[in-house]
């Protein structure tokens, strides 16, 4: 299928396409009004811990501690990990549980930091790299990951894991996700149209990494700015092996499979990762900071996020400091408007509706966005009367009207019989249903609970062994001791019956002997003297005592 | 600032129940039109009487579920179901008989089973079935077409002979009732005339009944109406269509002489109203696109099987009910391939 | 008639002999039924069943003496599931109350521990770490919540804390369904 473009477009790769997805109203243009700006500092910022995906780095720092812009704040320990820095210069203030955006309401911990104004740089941060081409891989990724970098699509994984798919596994493309699928959302367009030159060349420092040898940029046909901006970037730029293709507007299209599957035609199983094919695919946002961290030695501080909506008064984009409170955001986009419905982080498909405007934003924050009361959509849901629409549109071939049925009934076992871990949680499906029922809730609420269904099974596994150990070491015990309980007793009866003490033995054979000679005296009359049968030596002893005796008595 | 919160998506389409059944009852109106032009005012008063008790007994069962009974009823699908009824009936149907029907639509079969969305069998169609088993005679009574008709009967009188059973002075029930053409074509059928002899009959038009080959034109149209407004797939009924024009082409091609056109099956009697309207009731139908195509072509063949060797001459709501008792194994067994499955065993 | 007597009996004779031949030539080895049942169990140890531990309880439902419905820790979930694999209808909970406690662990105050090691004989998957006359101290992560430690201590510094939520346990909740019932007394 080849894509109708501009004349100066130097797209002609084939395309494909992917089964169902929904052409919506993109609604971008109100946020393309004003050019991007930096956000002014806020007095507070509050960053938290747990940013990515993965484990929580272990903080540095304590309240009280002076920290400049780009210090380190939390050093991750672990492999699938990523630090947390300073995005502006001031005092720590507090490192305690503050509400956090998530769809749960919970908070987390994190380091709030009172600025003082001077947003002064670290002076202890790497140099910069000006020539990447002569460092290895690993000393690239060593800088991306210091610098804090993680998906910056919304996933929030860490990038130098992605990046580093293994030697089994080698690269030859690189997915470059400049889609921007979702409406609303702008905030890669406007970063391509400022920073295409850099996003380049973290594209050329990303590829020298995987050692992969094409690249190819997936851009939407709604942003002819920003595929200007790009086209024109690399006729000025040197590598030969970047390709800008441009796809429909179709939602969504953005989705990592979808896009591979666009550009490619290949379909990436839902237990397989595009590594397994040689692919590797990225959001711009991302590669633009991997730029910053390498060329510059920045590291991951601040982000373009889209403040936005109808309920914005005057929505634009930002490049917004990491931490920023987004009620500051707002009051620097002009205020809400009236008749405000929702806060939303995220897009309107994806995105989840906050409580409350005090929460900070964080690395994988790409919109802000406020939508005013349509009193025209009803929302309240109605049975399902299995008309087939949400099937007909679901980009991973899925039957989500099964799943639906499946989840309802806490049937975890069906439910992941008709693949319920392959939903990207679109959204597709629940935007068509005329019965409006919440059908992503169901599926998520479903996979949360087959995981902690598993780890409940894991973990009750672990606690029957350690009983059964702890029964067979109380046997043991047992048995031990019996063993030797057993083992006395057979010494001591052996003693018994074995001989005795032999002295003693001998003192009572001479005690029979002597009973019995005197009682054969007894028997023959005789009393028994010993002077008798005196042999002649004993004779003259005797005789010469008594001489002695008589002398002595003289 | 403080917000309520909801789960994504934050958008939608401002589809709902309510509007597919609008364009459901949109599209019935150019048959009912016909039906009523071909056979008279009975047509509307069944309707007038079956909608009416549809949605009472809807609401009623609602109630006593102690739930809001407007939200429920609001959504249409009982007016639906009771015009579908109405449209399968024949025009002097005594009112109760009616009632009964619609009653039991709703009640047994759509509200016993959960309501909407929960039933496994088409209403309408099941109370068809309950109808025409337990009254037969009543069932099979109709008019003959007005094109045909010697004695024509005012509204007044069609009111009388619905509501009180009386017949108007001087008539009788057979001076006034007529064989369907379905009817007539295969008791002459099994009474071994042929084809050609059967065909002088002034009952025939071009190519069925005279006057129902008009009104399955006009299904006709209202299907399509909803094809083009993509209420309804083409799946299920080209697939009945098809099949029943594929099994009945070869009977005609193997024996033209006791097997009639194909077209006089897909012209006469239901089948129009069944494929577009009635077989394709989401509820009860197969979801997967395979599964429709394979449950629209076996209700073709059933079609066509039980009007040459089962004994009533209408067959399209003995077919729909049973394929709607295999829709949910069709569904199991045609589960499309997911996104990176592969069906080879070679590749990995 | 005497002809009908025979076909049916000849007709029995042959199905029961086909019966018989299949099951033992299609006989599947299956695991024991105790060790299926010991797999759904949720391992506590706690005893709040009546039985010496999970082993002995399954033993015991395997025997057909005791009911499926006697695990608190295992709630719902367990009997159902239970229900499923031994062919019985679900029973209500013997103990509703004790089966929506959230979970919790234990936590020994660590100035009021006198080092008896009582707790650690008493703790059925050794999740007491101590000796004798050292400080003892629960760890969290093998903690069943069976709270058997909790009566042998003398002094009585054993208390039961419950799971907090935290984000990386927290689960969606189930959607709400459609128009709830009418209340009683609201139009």
């Amino acid at each position: 299928m080849h894509v109708a473009g501009t004349s100066s477009n130097r797209n002609q790769r084939k395309l494909w396409h992917f089964h169902g997805g929904l052409h919506l109203p993109d609604h971008k243009s109100m946020s393309m009004q004003r050019p991007p700006v930096e956000a002014a500092h806020d007095d507070l910022l509050v960053i938290p811990l747990q940013q990515h995906i993965g484990e929580p780095p272990e903080v540095l720092v304590k309240p009280g501690d002076k920290v400049l812009k780009g210090q380190m704040l939390a050093r991750a320990n672990a492999y699938v990990s990523a630090p947390v820095h300073a995005s502006s210069s001031g005092t720590v203030v507090a490192i305690d549980e503050q509400p956090v955006p998530h769809p749960s309401g919970l908070s987390a911990t994190c380091i709030t930091i009172e600025t003082d104004g001077q947003d002064k740089w670290d002076d202890c941060l790497p140099a910069p790299i000006r020539d990447y081409k002569n460092c290895t891989a690993s000393e690239l990724l060593e800088r991306i990951h210091w610098a804090g970098i993680v998906g910056l699509g919304g996933a929030t994984f860490p990038s130098r894991v992605k990046l580093n798919p293994g030697a089994n596994k080698p690269i030859d493309t690189l997915v470059v996700n400049a889609a921007e699928c979702e409406p609303y959302i702008t905030c890669d367009d406007a970063l391509i149209q400022s920073h295409a030159q850099e996003i380049l060349q973290g594209i050329d420092i990303v590829m020298h990494i995987l050692s992969a040898k094409l690249c190819l940029i997936g851009i939407e046909d709604n942003k002819q700015d920003a595929i200007a901006a790009i086209q024109q970037a690399l006729s000025e730029h040197e590598s030969d092996n970047i390709e800008l293709v441009v796809i429909p507007t179709i939602y969504p299209s953005g989705g990592e499979k979808q896009l591979i599957k666009i550009l490619t035609g290949k379909e990436i199983p839902g237990n397989s990762l595009p590594a397994d094919i040689g692919i590797v695919c990225h959001n711009v946002a991302t590669l633009f900071a991997v730029n910053n961290a390498v060329s510059k030695g920045h590291p991951l501080i601040s982000r373009m996020v889209t403040i936005t909506g109808e309920g914005i008064s005057k929505p634009q984009n930002m490049i917004v400091p990491n931490g920023t409170l987004i009620s500051s955001l707002i009051e620097q986009a002009g205020g809400y408007n009236n008749n405000v419905n929702e806060l939303i982080m995220g897009g309107p498909m994806m995105g989840y509706a906050l409580s409350s405007d005090t929460l900070p934003v964080s690395k994988g924050t790409n919109c802000i966005l406020v939508t005013q009361k349509d009193n025209a959509v009803q929302n309240i849901p109605t049975p399902c009367i299995r008309c087939g629409k949400c099937a007909e549109v679901c980009p991973a071939l899925l039957l989500p009207q099964q799943l639906y049925w499946y989840a309802r009934a806490r049937d975890l076992d069906k439910v992941q019989d008709f693949n319920l871990f392959d939903c990207i949680e679109c959204g597709c499906c629940a935007h068509v249903c005329p019965s409006h029922i919440p059908l992503v809730q169901y599926y998520r609420f479903a996979k949360t609970e087959i995981w902690a269904r598993e780890e409940e099974k894991r973990k009750s596994d672990i606690a029957r062994q350690r009983h059964e150990f702890r029964d067979a070491r109380l046997a043991r015990i047992k048995a031990e001791k019996q063993a030797k309980l057993r083992k006395k007793k057979e010494v001591l009866e052996k003693k018994k019956a074995a001989d005795v003490d032999p002295k003693k033995a001998a003192i009572e054979a001479a005690m029979k002997r002597a009973a019995e000679k005197k009682q054969k005296l007894q028997e023959e009359g005789k009393i028994p003297a010993n002077t008798e049968n005196l042999t002649a030596a004993q004779q003259r002893q005797i005789d010469e005592a008594n001489k002695r005796r008589e002398n002595s008595e003289s | 600032m403080k917000f309520a919160t909801s789960t994504s998506p934050h958008t939608f389409q401002t589809d709902s129940v309510q509007k597919v059944m609008l364009e459901v009852l949109l599209a019935l109106v150019p048959g009912i039109i016909a039906m009523t032009w071909y056979f008279g005012w009975g047509i509307l008063v069944n309707i007038a009487i079956s909608v009416t008790v549809a949605v009472a007994s809807e609401a009623l069962f609602i109630k006593l579920r102690k739930r809001h009974a407007l939200p429920v009823v609001s959504d249409l699908s009982a007016v639906v179901t009771g015009v579908l009824l109405a449209l399968a009936l024949p025009p002097l149907l005594p009112w109760w008989i009616t009632a009964i029907g619609a009653a039991f639509a709703i009640i047994i079969v759509k509200q016993l089973y959960g309501g909407i969305g929960y039933n496994p069998f088409n209403p309408a169609m099941a109370a068809y079935a309950l109808l025409l088993v337990s009254w037969p005679t009543h069932m099979t009574s109709w008019l003959p077409p007005s094109v045909l008709n010697t004695i024509p009967l005012d509204f007044g009188q069609v009111l009388n002979i619905i509501f009180t059973g009386t017949m108007p002075a001087g008539l009788s029930w057979d001076t006034i009732s007529s064989a369907t053409p379905l009817d007539e074509m295969f008791t002459r059928l099994d009474m071994n005339q042929m084809i050609e002899e059967i065909r002088q009959s002034p009952l025939w038009g071009d190519f069925g009944g005279k006057g129902w080959e008009w009104v399955n034109n006009w299904y006709l149209l209202g299907g399509l109406y909803l094809l083009f407004r993509k209420v309804i797939s083409w799946h299920i009924p080209i697939s009945i269509i098809g099949s029943l024009l594929l099994l009945s082409g070869l009977a005609y091609m193997i024996d033209p002489a006791v097997h009639p056109f194909p077209a006089f099956h897909i012209f006469t009697g239901g089948v129009m109203l069944g494929a577009f309207f009635i077989a394709t009731d989401p509820v009860s139908a197969s979801t997967t696109k395979k599964g429709q195509l394979i449950f629209g072509a076996s209700i073709g063949t059933l079609i066509f099987i039980i009007r040459n060797w089962g004994g009533y001459p209408d067959a399209v709501a003995f077919a729909v009910l049973l394929m709607n008792m295999a829709a949910p194994t069709i569904d199991y067994y045609t589960k499309p391939r997911v996104f990176g499955e592969v069906k080879d065993a070679s590749d990995d | 008639m005497i002809t009908a007597i025979l076909t049916i009996t000849a007709l029995a004779v042959l199905f029961g002999l086909l019966l018989g031949y299949s099951a033992i030539r299609f006989h599947v080895e299956g695991d024991p039924i105790v060790d299926q049942i010991d797999s759904l169990l949720p391992q506590t140890q706690c005893g709040q069943c009546g039985y010496a531990g999970c082993r002995p309880y399954a033993e015991a439902m395997a025997q057909g003496e005791a009911k499926i419905n006697k695990c608190p820790p295992g709630g719902e979930v367990t009997m159902i599931a239970l229900a499923d694999l031994l062919g019985q209808d679900p029973v209500a909970l013997e103990d509703e109350e004790a089966a929506e406690k959230p979970k919790s662990v234990a936590y020994i105050v660590e100035e009021e521990c006198i080092g008896c090691t009582l707790c650690i004989q008493a703790c059925p998957v050794d999740a007491i770490l101590g000796a004798a006359k050292s400080m003892h101290t629960v760890i969290i992560d093998e903690c069943t919540g069976c709270e058997l430690c909790l009566p042998p201590c003398p002094v009585e510094c054993i208390h039961m804390h419950p799971l907090e939520d935290h984000i990386s346990n927290w689960r969606w909740p189930y959607p709400e369904q459609e128009a709830p019932p009418i209340a009683a007394g609201s139009n």
